[in-house]
């Protein structure tokens, strides 16, 4: 935060972007400390989660398992170790698998993405456009409606409606696909991005694309119908505040359509709130991943997070911390530079 | 808070509130409405519903009807209990915050920030797998990540009010910082913060059932329904085994979210605004 009496230097936007970036990178080095502390502060007993109850009876195999994984250094070298080998991109060996954690997350983080990335898009389109109706009509039976909705969306538990639509639409009726990201019969797509269904595409696997679109399915709609009602929920709040301002009042009087006012002025004037809102919704969904994941044996974050924290797998659990912590910091960084974009105020504040 | 009456009277309010108070009774009166033994494993196994076991027995020949009654006990008391700790501590730390300010403040936010940069139940998950699995280690794994939002709202109320007109007359008459607190303060802040927590009592059900589905909550014989939804998954012909839990989940939830959406409507809109920022979470 310079002073505004300071003449400024540069491009203002630039120099926000800067700002900006420096923060998150501190922020993710926070992230690593809190996930180191809270993993070593906390009474459990790796040794005895990771090593059988025999081995972890004879002090010669937990002494060799722990300088091994370098827990009998002391607790500020491990975390200064943790850091050096971060920055060559090494995140340590998993205590639980026995790989290395950026192998696991690297096949891990695509599979969560995928489903993400497809909740948040359809969230946003539902979400947004419910909004604007609710806010347009308000009052009137489909704003009530909708809110009953929204509210029934975000009550619901998640890993109840996993499991509800699961037996429905797969067991049941037999229109969905079984659990898992492809059938027992279809191979994974060769390897580029992660994402299966963006892998089948490029190597031309029209039958592979389908069945991982037809796995993706569910877990997907599971998980939009939380985000859909908050988002309808802040969308509807923030576009009404913008109805009552002047700028709106006077658009209509200059006789401008309806549909322009509302597209023109009071969704652009709103986004700037549903910006937040879009970037937190996206944090929900990654926490609704760990229990969908569970239901639909998705081998995801959420699942590889669940095994790594109730084994005590300390690297696992800080590679997850990083990456969900990272996932976060851009988001932040991507919604506060949008604004800068959109809101022009905002910059030089 | 005289507003209160009238804002139940909208039919999300009163459905809400009606509700709600059917949980709580259910939850208070016990043992007196459970037809049978939660714990009683008397009946035949994986019985669909009939008369005599309105929501069919589970795998060890248990009345699931039973069991999702005496889940009242577990988990309804527990959301309230996580609530209320986190109004206390996150409201302390946030009075204080924004109080005091300069590095009493930049040190509490800055932690907000931190815990509030991860997804919650990730976060949970780590605590409550690092404390081991119960339900008190679940509320306390809970807590970790629940007061940020009481503590930023808190500050956030506190700054607004701090440079008041009336409060600082009361500061040049003389009042000590600690009275002005008091007097002047608190009570400005309680309300706004109160509907928050009335708000995130669903919320923190729902975060508490599913640390018991993950296996982090409720060990296996309690009737803890998040956890009774996680033994369905594994006797999966068995629908009811797991159906009736969820809705109880569901119905908790949302009369806690239709009472507290009708208390916010009520609201000034001012606080409004800071309290669905909060609540995003």
């Amino acid at each position: 935060m310079s002073a505004p009496s300071e003449p400024s230097s540069g491009n203002p936007l630039l120099r926000y972007i800067a700002r900006r970036v420096g923060v998150s990178v501190l922020l993710v080095v926070g992230v690593t400390l809190v996930t180191f502390v809270l993993t070593n502060l906390v009474p459990g007993d790796t040794v005895a989660a990771n090593l059988g109850q025999q081995a972890a009876a004879d002090p010669t195999i937990v002494a060799a398992y722990r300088s091994h994984y370098g827990l009998d250094r002391p607790l500020p070298e491990q975390y200064g170790t943790y850091l050096v080998n971060l920055l060559h991109g090494d995140l340590g060996e998993s205590q639980q698998t026995h790989r290395s954690v950026v192998a696991d997350l690297s096949a891990a983080v695509p599979a969560t993405l995928e489903i993400a990335i497809g909740a948040i898009v359809l969230s946003i389109l539902i979400g947004v456009g419910l909004g604007v109706v609710a806010a347009v009509r308000r009052g009137h039976l489909a704003d009530s409606a909708l809110r009953l909705v929204s509210l029934v969306g975000i009550s619901v538990p998640t890993f109840w409606l996993a499991m509800v639509a699961f037996y429905v639409f797969s067991y049941k009726l037999d229109v969905a696909p079984g659990s898992g990201r492809l059938s027992p019969a279809t191979t994974a797509p060769p390897d580029v991005t992660g994402l299966y269904t963006v892998d089948a595409l490029l190597s031309g696997q029209w039958e592979t694309f389908g069945d991982a679109v037809a796995h993706l399915m569910l877990p997907t709609l599971v998980l939009t119908l939380y985000t859909v009602g908050l988002l309808t929920r802040f969308t509807r709040s923030a576009v009404l505040e913008v109805l009552d301002q002047d700028f709106v009042r006077s658009a209509r009087a200059k006789g401008l359509p309806g549909r322009t006012v509302l597209l023109r002025y009071v969704l652009r004037a709103a986004l700037v709130p549903i910006l937040t809102v879009v970037g937190l919704a996206f944090g929900a969904l990654l926490s609704g991943t760990v229990l969908v994941e569970q239901i639909f044996s998705w081998p995801g974050m959420g699942s590889y997070a669940y095994q790594a924290a109730s084994h005590l797998d300390l690297p696992g659990v800080m590679g997850v911390g990083l990456v969900v912590g990272v996932i976060y910091v851009v988001i932040n960084l991507v919604v506060d530079l949008l604004y800068g974009v959109i809101d022009p105020r905002v910059r030089v504040s | 808070m005289r507003r209160i009456p009238r804002a139940w009277r909208t039919p999300l309010g009163i459905t809400g509130a009606v509700v709600a108070a059917l949980w709580i009774v259910v939850a208070v009166l016990g043992p007196v409405l459970w037809p049978y033994g939660p714990l009683a494993q008397d009946f035949p196994r994986l019985e669909g519903p009939t008369g005599a076991h309105w929501f069919g027995t589970d795998e060890l020949g248990r009345d699931v009807f039973t069991r999702v009654l005496a889940g009242a006990q577990v988990t309804v008391p527990l959301a309230l209990l996580l609530v209320g700790l986190s109004v206390v501590v996150g409201g302390l730390l946030g009075l204080a915050a924004g109080f005091f300010g300069r590095w009493v403040d930049e040190t509490v936010m800055r932690l907000t920030d931190l815990v509030m940069a991860f997804p919650i139940v990730i976060l949970a998950m780590v605590v409550a797998a690092a404390l081991g699995a119960s339900l008190v280690n679940a509320v306390l794994a809970a807590l970790v990540v629940s007061w940020p939002a009481y503590a930023r709202v808190t500050r956030g109320l506190v700054v607004g009010i701090r440079t008041a007109d009336y409060v600082l007359a009361d500061r040049l008459l003389g009042f000590s910082a600690f009275r002005s607190l008091r007097t002047d303060i608190v009570p400005m802040v309680v309300g706004p913060v109160l509907i928050l927590a009335s708000l995130d009592i669903g919320t923190a059900t729902l975060l508490l059932s599913g640390l018991s589905f993950l296996g982090l909550g409720a060990k296996p014989p309690t009737a803890e329904w998040g956890s009774m939804v996680s033994t369905a998954v594994q006797n999966f012909d068995s629908w009811w085994m797991g159906v009736f839990p969820g809705l109880a989940i569901l119905t908790v939830v949302m009369a806690f979210n239709f009472l507290g959406d009708a208390l916010r409507d009520a609201l000034d809109p001012r606080t409004a605004g800071v309290l669905e920022k909060a609540e995003t979470r």
